[in-house]
């Protein structure tokens, strides 16, 4: 069969068993968008603004596993995408992304729409390409989604200039099933020496946690994290990126851990003797202060890339390896070392855990008569019975969306965490709905990073996507805020827009339904008539308490057992146990 | 301390700049770089010199080791290598002072390959080390131009870095 370069991307796309790909046209993809038009296997999901294409792409691959797959045209195009990209990278989330480029001929010329992709993204992609053979359109595919989804994944840019694609040239089409590349070896299982060594410290610890993250969701090893949990008897914290790879309303679990994560979690990392990383990366809003990051602790670290043990953290036990894989390596080796829970150790540990539960670290004021967003959360909670996918913008409600809506199944919270990409809540909203058409999906938002990507409404008309946004609305960039009542001694700078729209005749405006609370009594029946409206997008704008703040916080340069705790309540024992 | 790292790499369009950019990127410090294709023209050999603590030369070689494009790569500081660099001087060489250089060109076993009235242009190779040594016994007024490759090494023995 002889197609030409476009039909080749699209075919490839299709042989890829590509489902939806994100995009928006332009001079350099004219010949691609030509060969999308002609076919019906490949549905374009035509965005408002590129970087609302990634952020759908990626919201799609965090929901489902596959892929994410982006379109876009060279220059403004190519760098609208950039932010999203980025955003994939940090998260490690599998990505492919063509963009068009000005053809061969005149590259290097500053022709127009012309900029360097290759070059400009090189530092937040996984591995691009630039096409410089129509013969090697489709081989070149086939590396790209490889690369994205094997490994530690993440995004791969295909660059593609237009002469490419060019319905001129026809050349013969094949569709690698497999391909293999010398330069690129991606680990499977651990070394067996090393799970030996991690197998002895977990036979030995006294005061031990599992500390997993969003590794284990990426490499689908939630399954087996619990059942190790379950055999060890261990107390389990999630990061950001890790809620749902452990069942948040187990007993054994304490919480998210970190700059906003619970006393409970943080204290038991910080007296540990043993911790066992899994998925992980020792990010610096997980770790703190490096010099005073659990001083009594071994560490034994799994994760499939091997620059991420002992980059910031030494470690004791480095296992680098599928952390599925190595999860049940480490389970045969317990059973084969007849592992028994040390009760009295175990008991003594869990009584100190439950101590430090006690003090009941988000609890907040319910007699409020302003909305309490962590009370909104819990109710979205309930209202979805916990079964909704999340997606988040970032700030406060970011925070509270992970603090207070408990996550049992991987794969359901979706935030940038990493790169901290304002915006990206509403466009993965749209990725997320047409994956999962007949879940829950809501959008934890706020009043700024809302506006980021709003002209996504406009997306998620167009192709029916009903999500439901909640807007925590305290008319300030809550988490600058809080910062600067901090550290900056309440100076509020830019941190208050003084013009906030009229949100809920924008949602209209958009063909959408808009409804504002300001009452809290108001809370739960708005939530359940937007979510019961399953065919329209609802934007719930919720008029927040504008002066809460995110509690536990560890302010930056603070150690795990340093945290700032709610005022409000109980401070008396906080401060005894702080 | 000082590392010698030997990298085998893709030959290919923007493989240069993804290293280069790497150690920009996360701050590590390049002291010299060569390239050039090997005997298969689909795979170059990059040597970079570069300075860090033991935990940064490991982040780098992770780091690198990472780059879809490099194949394989060894720091050849822990094994027992062979260290040379080119360079090419150019000196004032007036008729009281050329007697005395070429004799100090001997003793560093260089070669004077370009001679006019008034100049020399010598070549040397060695270890940096004693490039930086030769350099040091030479009036710094005389000097005109120098220019080195920076650093190349292979390991001893018949151990090598291939496919």
């Amino acid at each position: 069969m002889e197609l030409n370069g476009a039909q080749i991307v699209i075919q490839s796309l299709k042989d890829e068993g590509v489902e939806y790909i994100f995009g928006y046209p332009g001079g350099a993809v004219l010949h691609l968008y030509d060969a999308l038009f002609q076919q019906d296997d490949v549905k374009h999901i035509l965005v408002r603004h590129e970087q609302g294409a990634t952020h759908a792409a990626d919201g799609y691959a965090r929901a489902t596993g596959k892929p994410g797959v982006v379109l876009v045209t060279s220059g403004p195009g190519a760098t609208n995408a950039v932010t999203g990209i980025a955003t994939a990278y940090m998260d490690s989330i599998p990505m492919v992304v063509i963009s068009g480029q000005v053809p061969s001929a005149v590259i290097g010329s500053d022709a127009f729409q012309e900029v360097d992709m290759v070059g400009i993204t090189r530092p937040c992609v996984k591995h691009n390409f630039l096409i410089s053979d129509v013969s090697k359109i489709a081989e070149t595919i086939k590396k790209a989604f490889y690369v994205a989804t094997s490994g530690r994944p993440g995004p791969v840019v295909i660059d593609i200039p237009k002469d490419m694609t060019s319905p001129n040239v026809k050349v013969p089409y094949h569709y690698p099933k497999k391909v293999e590349m010398r330069s690129y070896h991606p680990a499977t299982t651990g070394n067996k020496g090393q799970v030996k060594k991690a197998i002895e410290l977990l036979l030995h610890a006294k005061r031990p946690i599992i500390y997993a993250g969003g590794g284990v969701v990426l490499g689908e090893g939630s399954h087996e994290l619990t059942n190790l949990a379950k055999i060890l008897g261990y107390p389990v914290t999630n990061t950001l990126m890790g809620l749902g790879a452990y069942p948040a309303t187990d007993t054994q679990f304490v919480g998210m851990l970190g700059m906003h994560g619970t006393y409970e979690a943080n204290m038991a990392m910080h007296e540990s003797d043993l911790i066992v990383a899994i998925g992980v990366r020792f990010d610096d809003r997980v770790t703190g202060k490096l010099e005073l990051f659990c001083p009594y602790a071994k560490i034994i670290h799994v994760d499939i890339d091997p620059a991420s043990i002992s980059k910031t953290v030494k470690v004791d036990v480095p296992i680098v390896g599928e952390v599925k894989l190595v999860i049940e390596q480490l389970i045969d080796g317990l059973k084969e070392a007849k592992y028994k829970i040390d009760k009295p150790a175990s008991d003594a540990w869990w009584k100190l855990i439950d101590q430090w539960r006690s003090i009941d670290c988000l609890e907040f004021d319910r007699q409020s008569i302003a909305i309490k967003p962590q009370y909104v959360i819990e109710q979205l909670y309930q209202v979805t019975n916990g079964e909704a996918y999340v997606t988040s913008d970032v700030g406060q409600h970011q925070m509270w969306a992970a603090q207070y809506y408990p996550f049992d199944k991987p794969r359901r919270w979706i935030n940038s965490g990493g790169l901290g990409t304002m915006g990206f809540g509403l466009p993965a909203a749209i990725g997320v709905k047409l994956a999962h058409p007949n879940a829950d999906v809501a959008c934890v938002t706020g009043d700024a990073s809302i506006q980021m990507c709003i002209q996504e409404l406009s997306t998620a008309l167009q192709y029916k996507t009903p999500i439901k946004i909640i807007n925590l609305n305290n008319s300030y960039m809550g988490m600058v805020r809080q910062w600067q009542e901090f550290s900056y001694q309440s100076r509020y700078s830019h941190s208050y827009m003084e013009t906030i729209p009229d949100f809920v005749k924008l949602a209209e405006a958009y063909g959408h339904v808009g409804i504002r609370i300001d009452k809290p009594e108001d809370v739960r029946g708005a939530l359940e008539k937007a979510f019961a409206m399953k065919d329209r997008t609802v934007f719930l704008d919720i008029i927040t308490d504008r002066t809460e703040n995110v509690y536990p916080m560890i302010e930056a340069g603070k150690a795990h057992n340093d945290m700032k705790l709610r005022v409000a309540i109980g401070t008396s024992t906080d401060r005894e146990l702080s | 301390m000082r590392h010698i790292i030997s990298i085998l790499i893709e030959n290919e369009a923007g493989a240069l700049s993804r290293v280069a950019g790497l150690f920009s990127a996360r701050g590590y410090n390049i002291e010299s770089l060569t390239v050039a294709p090997t005997e298969d023209p689909s795979l170059s050999r990059m040597t970079l010199v570069t300075r860090g603590t033991e935990d940064i030369i490991e982040q780098i070689t992770k780091q690198l080791n990472k780059l879809i494009d490099v194949v394989k790569l060894i720091d050849l500081a822990q094994t027992i290598h062979i260290e040379r660099e080119l360079m090419l001087v150019k000196i004032k060489a007036s008729d009281k002072i050329r007697e005395e250089l070429r004799s100090v060109v001997d003793i560093f076993r260089g070669k004077i390959i370009d001679v006019t009235p008034t100049s020399y242009v010598i070549e040397m190779t060695g270890t940096s080390d004693k490039l930086d040594a030769f350099i040091a016994t030479i009036d710094k007024a005389s000097i005109i131009e120098v220019v080195r490759s920076g650093a190349t090494g292979i390991s001893r023995g018949e151990k090598g870095l291939h496919l």
